[in-house]
C-alpha cells in the first residue's frame, strides 16, 4: 500500500480555487520532489496535508495508509506521523525551545499510546540531535525561533523533524532564504533521516536544493494540479528551460 | 446653579449608613480618629458609592453592582479560625512570617509574633484604641485622596496589620498577610499601614481567600529613603473585593509590586503612588486571569512628584466567558520632576467573543525633560501560532495552555524573587489547568 495518496483533491481559500483536482501517490521510503511556478498551489498543498483549517476541500481524499485524514486536527495528523516543516517558521515568544520539543514529543507518543521520555533521556536525545544539526545549546534554551536568523529557524525545523522522526516530512521551500552553508547543513541533516520508512516531499521552486537532497521522483505543479512527473533529471530540464511551458499547457 | 443633586440612596448606601451610625461609638479610637472617621464618612454621605459617571470608576459601577451592603463582620469563631490554619495557599511555598486575619480581625494565636530585632507588628484596632504614634502619624495621611472607597474605610476601619521596619533593618523572612473569611458572608473594612524606614528592606504578601463577603481593604504604605519594598498581592474573592493601596516613595528607594487575581467574581485593585523623594524606582505589575462573569478593575495614579525616578507598569490579563478586565493607567509628572522615565503596558488576551477588556492609559506631563510611554494592546490568541504547536502534536487546548502561559508568563518572569516567581505562576498554572 502507498503511504500516501492524493485523490483529485480540490481546495478553496476564501472562495478562490487554489487546487484544482490534484492527484499524487507517495511511495513509503520515497523522496519525491514537488517544483513549479509561484501560485501553483504547493504550500497550499503543504497546509492542508498538515490541517490547517480556512481551507476548503471541496473534492476528493487525502488517504494515509489508505485511511482518508480529511477529518484529523493538525495533532492527530502529526501523530500519525505527519510533519510540515514550514517555509516561515513561526516565533513563539515565551515558550522556551526545549519545553516546546518535550511537550510534542510527548504529546505525540501519548496519542499513540506510548510512553513519555523520562528527563535524562529527552536530553540526551536533544543534545546528540541538536549537535549534529549545529543548533547550539544557546538556542534550546531561548524561545522557539525568536530572534533565530532565517537559517536558524530552518535548521530548528529540521531539528523537530529529527526528534519527532515523522514517517511523511513535508519541507515546504525549505531552501528559501538559506545561505550556501546553511544549505548544505541543513540538507545533510535531513539525509542523516532519509530511510525505508520515512517518506519525504520536498517543495521547491529551484533545482539546487535537489543537488544536496536528491529525490526518487520529481512532480511538476501547475495551476493546481500535477502536470508532469519523472525522474530526477526532470528538474535539471526545469533550471535550463524554465516552467513556462507547463504553465502554456495547462492554460 | 451649583447645588449638588444627589440621587435617592440606593440599599447598600442605606445599609452602610445605618451601619456607620451603629457601629460609630464602638469602632476604634476617639478623638482625632473619631473625628477622621466622620469626616471621611461625609464625604462618603455627599456622594454616594462611585457610579459610572465618576471617572476614574466609569467601568466598575459600585453603584449597580452593589445591591446590598451586608453587616458588619462579628469576631471569627473557632470554626472560622481553623478553617484559616490552611488559608494563604498561594504563598504556602514561600518561608514567610504568616500573620493571619479572619474577616478583617487580627487572630494572634494564628501567627507568628516571634519578635525580630527592628520589627514591630500589631494590631491596627488596638493601635487605634490606644493612640498609637505611628498610626496618628500616617493614617489619613499617606497618599490623600477623594476617593469614595478610602473614604468608607477610613469611616469604617476596623482592623488590620500594623507593621514598622526600623531603619537599617532587614527583615529574616517575607511578611505574609493571610486574609480569610468566616462561614457567614459580611463585609469588612480593613486598614493597614507598613511603614520602612530609611534603608530597610522587607517583602511583603498578602493573600486575600474570600466566599461571598465585601472586603474594603486599604494599606497605607511609607517606603522611606533608601529602603527596598516588595509586595504580592493575590486575591481570590466568590464575593466583592476592593482594595487600595496607598503608597508614598522617599528618595533612592525602590519598590516593587505584583497582583494576580484569579477566580475572583468581582474586585477593584486601586493603587494611589507618590514618587515624592528623587532617584527612586518602583515598578507595578500584574496579571488578572478571568472567566464567566468575573470583573476585575485595575486602576492607579501613579505620581511623580520628584525628578530622576523611574517607574514601569505592566498589567497582562487573560480572559474568557462573559469576563470583564479594566485598566486604569494614570501617570503624573509634577512640574520640577525633570528626568522622569516611566513606561507604562498593558495587554489583553480574550479566549472568548463575549469578553470585554477596557484599556485606559493616561499621562498628565507638566514637566519638559521626561521620557514617558505607554501600549495598550487586546487581541485573541493568534491562529498561526497555535497551528504550528498543533501542527507538532501538541492538542488544541494545551497548545492555547501554552500559549497563554507564554503571554502571562512574559510578566511573571519579571519578579525577581525566585519563591514568589514559582508560586504565582504555580498559581498561573492551576487556573490554566481547570480552564474548561
Amino acid at each position: 500500500m502507498s503511504l500516501l495518496e492524493i485523490k483529485n483533491l480540490h481546495v478553496e481559500v476564501e472562495d478562490k480555487k487554489i487546487l484544482n483536482g490534484l492527484t499524487l501517490t507517495i511511495e513509503k521510503g520515497q523522496v519525491a520532489a514537488i517544483m513549479g511556478p509561484n501560485g501553483s498551489g504547493k504550500s497550499t498543498l503543504s497546509y492542508v496535508l498538515a490541517g490547517k483549517d480556512a481551507y476548503n476541500i471541496t473534492e476528493g481524499d487525502i488517504l494515509l495508509d489508505g485511511e482518508s485524514i480529511l477529518e484529523l486536527a493538525p495533532d492527530e495528523r502529526a501523530a500519525k506521523g505527519i510533519f510540515l516543516a514550514f517555509q516561515y517558521p513561526v516565533e513563539v515568544p515565551g515558550v522556551a525551545t526545549m519545553t516546546f520539543l518535550r511537550t510534542a514529543l510527548n504529546a505525540q507518543r501519548k496519542l499513540r499510546g506510548e510512553g513519555e521520555y523520562s528527563t535524562p533521556d529527552f536530553i540526551k536525545l536533544v543534545r546528540e540531535t541538536s549537535a549534529k544539526l549545529g543548533v547550539s545549546q544557546e538556542h534550546l534554551r531561548r524561545a522557539v525561533n525568536v530572534g533565530f536568523s532565517g537559517g536558524e529557524k530552518k535548521r530548528n525545523e529540521i531539528l523537530q523533524m529529527a526528534i519527532l522522526q515523522p514517517r511523511l516530512a513535508i519541507l515546504d521551500e525549505t531552501d528559501s532564504g538559506l545561505d550556501i552553508d546553511a544549505l548544505k547543513t541543513v540538507s545533510e541533516g535531513v539525509n542523516r533521516l532519509r530511510s525505508p520508512e520515512r517518506s519525504m516531499i520536498v517543495i521547491t521552486h529551484y533545482q539546487r536544493l535537489l543537488n544536496y537532497i536528491v529525490p526518487d521522483v520529481v512532480h511538476v505543479m501547475s495551476k493546481g494540479r500535477v502536470v508532469k512527473s519523472g525522474g530526477k533529471e526532470l528538474a535539471l530540464e526545469l533550471e535550463a528551460k524554465g516552467y513556462a511551458q507547463y504553465t502554456d499547457e495547462a492554460a | 446653579m451649583n447645588a449638588e443633586v444627589r440621587a435617592i440612596k440606593t440599599t447598600a448606601e442605606q445599609a452602610l449608613t445605618s451601619a456607620y451610625e451603629g457601629a460609630r461609638a464602638a469602632l476604634p479610637g476617639k478623638g482625632a480618629v473619631a473625628v477622621l472617621r466622620d469626616e471621611a464618612f461625609k464625604r462618603f454621605d455627599a456622594s454616594g458609592l462611585p457610579h459610572r459617571r465618576v471617572e476614574e470608576w466609569k467601568y466598575t459601577d459600585l453603584r449597580a453592582l452593589m445591591r446590598d451592603a451586608l453587616p458588619l463582620a462579628a469576631p471569627a469563631d473557632a470554626a472560622a479560625k481553623a478553617k484559616a490554619k490552611d488559608a494563604g495557599k498561594v504563598f504556602a511555598s514561600v518561608d514567610c512570617r504568616r500573620l493571619v486575619f479572619v474577616d478583617g480581625g487580627f487572630v494572634p494565636e494564628l501567627s507568628d509574633l516571634t519578635p525580630e530585632p527592628g520589627l514591630t507588628i500589631g494590631s491596627m484596632a488596638e493601635a487605634l484604641a490606644k493612640g498609637d504614634a505611628l498610626v496618628a502619624a500616617h493614617v489619613g495621611k499617606v497618599f490623600e485622596t477623594d476617593d469614595v472607597a478610602v473614604a468608607l474605610n477610613t469611616a469604617l476601619m476596623g482592623d488590620g496589620a500594623v507593621i514598622h521596619v526600623a531603619a537599617d533593618t532587614r527583615l529574616e523572612r517575607p511578611i505574609h498577610l493571610v486574609f480569610a473569611s468566616g462561614e457567614t458572608p459580611s463585609s469588612a473594612f480593613i486598614r493597614s499601614l507598613i511603614v520602612v524606614d530609611k534603608g530597610a528592606q522587607a517583602i511583603i504578601a498578602e493573600s486575600h481567600e474570600n466566599n461571598a463577603s465585601q472586603v474594603n481593604c486599604a494599606l497605607e504604605l511609607v517606603i522611606g529613603d533608601n529602603a527596598q519594598v516588595e509586595y504580592f498581592k493575590a486575591t481570590q474573592t466568590r464575593g466583592l473585593h476592593v482594595a487600595s493601596l496607598l503608597l508614598t516613595v522617599g528618595a533612592k528607594a525602590s519598590f516593587n509590586t505584583f497582583a494576580l487575581n484569579s477566580d475572583a467574581s468581582l474586585v477593584r485593585n486601586q493603587s494611589f503612588v507618590r514618587f515624592a523623594g528623587e532617584g527612586s524606582t518602583g515598578a507595578l505589575r500584574g496579571v488578572n486571569l478571568l472567566r464567566g462573569k468575573e470583573h476585575v478593575d485595575t486602576t492607579m495614579l501613579i505620581e511623580h512628584a520628584a525628578g530622576h525616578c523611574a517607574s514601569r507598569e505592566q498589567f497582562k490579563s487573560v480572559l474568557d466567558g462573559q469576563s470583564h478586565n479594566v485598566f486604569q493607567g494614570k501617570i503624573v509628572v509634577k512640574p520640577h520632576a525633570q528626568k522622569t522615565d516611566t513606561k507604562m503596558m498593558t495587554r489583553a488576551l480574550l479566549l472568548s467573543d463575549e469578553a470585554e477588556a477596557d484599556n485606559k492609559p493616561e499621562l498628565e506631563i507638566f514637566a519638559d525633560d521626561v521620557v514617558c510611554g505607554h501600549g495598550a494592546t487586546a487581541g485573541a490568541l493568534d491562529p498561526g501560532l497555535k497551528f504550528y504547536l498543533m501542527s507538532r502534536g501538541i492538542d488544541d487546548k494545551q497548545a492555547e495552555a501554552l500559549l497563554i502561559q507564554a503571554f502571562i508568563g512574559e510578566t511573571i518572569e519579571e519578579v525577581a524573587r525566585e519563591g514568589f516567581r514559582d508560586a504565582l505562576m504555580t498559581a498561573a498554572l492551576s487556573w490554566l489547568e481547570t480552564r474548561a
